[in-house]
């Protein structure tokens, strides 16, 4: 049976991870690919670097990464954040990467789905959708790019939809409402997303305590579940997640 | 060495690390006469059917790795390099004319997994993620693993029951998750060692073995065969 993913997400800049690392046991808590490795050991399924550089300096030492990660790692890997095209996609891919996420760009240009698609398979290609919720209506959430900074008005449901129809092989779901609370996933938008389309849903934002991570694959119905502070700063570490969703009958890797 | 076929189709950094991991010596390579002379050939893949066959056929990569499977080479196929075994696959067929056709190693067409399984419950597909494959009989690919073990999937499509099956997953329905081409070290598995942490390492690690010792019965024979002229000499 198809087990749920746990999977860290490391804010990467300038080739370091930052959003605050504490993690005990590594010589250097700042190196993605360290702190990667020590999540492969404790069964994380895959993780995610997300590239909050924007420069195209910065860039190449993101391209850097993802080819240095594919030398050291063991498990599959996303990068994310700041692809243009998809000749930028075909870099990152080339360098190593499983597959990338696309967010702000699709948005703007939604054939880059379709392209990148077509050109690296359905299953490299995440589309990331930072949804937060429209005041006054409980059932609808409207879909920020630039990092959050600037609402599209654009329905979330229904871009995801769309980005699935375009061949997007998984939607990437962070509600802007719950990312940083430590409220936990808001699982009435990650299920209305992972009703609305047939891929998979990983849920993002929110996670503050263990508990979260099995209340959003069973009330929001994601397949996935991602986190990073609570990893990073070693609170929980993914093989007590993976044991606590075990433990409420989720299928896990163990 | 070990052959890794490169078709232009996707980034074949991580299969050739993963076999340098396990001990292999590795080349990466389009070039036809280099895959005919490898010890043991590993044809990866992510991507289409269509334009893989495609690739594959228009550099003349087709029949060198038939030729090599044929002069008892050992072979692994992953993920859309099992697929690229069969007969064919419906994937980015063109809508009229005949479906592009694999090597023909096993029997059958590879077609879309369905979205709902027999009671009409519903699955994601693509089927990503980490799943159990299940054997029944012992084989060299498999040895230091148990079956149920956990591997990474990637994939929309599967291949379909044959001979070849030798072990299996279940998402909405059960496939074939591994094949082997019976009685020949011919294998093609639906997951990512590459990708699957310590099992992965393990079942690559295996197929370095095999690929070892049938080079070492060439060189042997080989070694005969010199020995046989030189003797006539």
């Amino acid at each position: 049976m198809l087990t749920k993913r746990v999977i860290p997400c490391l804010d990467v800049k300038d080739g370091r991870v930052v959003k605050g690392v504490n993690f005990v046991g590594l010589r250097d808590a700042g190196d993605p690919i360290e702190l990667a490795r020590a999540y492969d050991e404790q069964r994380a399924d895959e993780v995610i670097f997300l590239d909050i550089t924007a420069t195209s300096d910065d860039r190449a030492t993101t391209v850097e990464l993802a080819s240095h990660a594919s030398a050291e790692l063991h498990l599959p890997y996303c990068v994310g954040g700041g692809f243009r095209s998809v000749a930028d996609i075909r870099t990152m891919i080339a360098a190593g990467a499983d597959k990338v996420s696309v967010n702000s760009a699709a948005v703007a240009n939604p054939d880059l789905i379709t392209q990148a698609a077509r050109a690296f398979g359905t299953q490299a290609i995440l589309v990331a959708i930072d949804a937060k919720a429209v005041p006054g209506n409980p059932n609808k959430w409207e879909v920020y790019v630039a990092g959050g900074r600037k609402n599209t008005g654009i329905d979330a449901v229904e871009w995801a939809r769309e980005a699935a129809r375009r061949g997007a092989g998984e939607i990437l779901l962070t509600s802007m409402d719950r990312d940083g609370s430590r409220d936990g996933f808001d699982c009435h938008l990650t299920r209305t997303v992972a009703r609305a389309v047939d891929i998979p849903v990983i849920a993002s934002g929110g996670v503050g305590k263990l508990e979260h991570f099995a209340e959003g694959i069973i009330d929001g119905e994601a397949d996935a579940v991602l986190a990073a502070s609570v990893f990073h700063f070693g609170e929980l570490t993914v093989r007590q997640v993976k044991e606590s969703m075990r433990a409420a009958a989720i299928p896990v890797r163990l | 060495m070990i052959v890794v076929v490169d078709y232009h189709k996707g980034n074949l950094l991580s299969v050739e690390r993963g076999l340098r991991g396990a001990g292999a010596e590795v080349v990466v390579s389009d070039d036809p006469a280099q895959v005919r002379a490898a010890d043991a050939v590993v044809l990866p893949g992510v991507g289409a059917f269509a334009d893989a066959a495609a690739s594959l056929e228009e550099l003349g990569l087709g029949a060198a790795v038939a030729d090599a499977v044929a002069a008892g080479a050992p072979f692994l196929g992953i993920c859309l390099g099992m697929h690229l075994m069969f007969e064919h696959g419906t994937e980015h067929a063109p809508e009229a004319g005949p479906l592009p056709a694999g090597l023909g190693l096993v029997s059958g067409t590879v077609g879309l997994m369905p979205k709902t399984d027999e009671a009409g419950a519903a699955y994601k597909i693509p089927h990503v993620g980490w799943n159990s494959v299940e054997w029944d009989e012992a084989d060299p690919l498999f040895d230091g693993l148990e079956s149920g073990e956990y591997f990474y999937f990637t994939h929309s499509f599967a291949a379909p029951e044959s001979v070849a099956t030798i072990g299996r997953t279940t998402h909405s329905v059960t496939f074939p998750s591994a094949v082997r081409v019976p009685g020949h070290p011919v294998w093609g598995v639906q997951f990512h060692p590459e990708k699957s942490s310590d099992a992965g390492a393990r079942l690559l690690a295996n197929f370095v073995t095999v690929a070892r010792a049938a080079a070492g019965r060439r060189g042997a024979a080989a070694t005969m065969a010199e020995d046989t002229v030189l003797s006539k000499e």
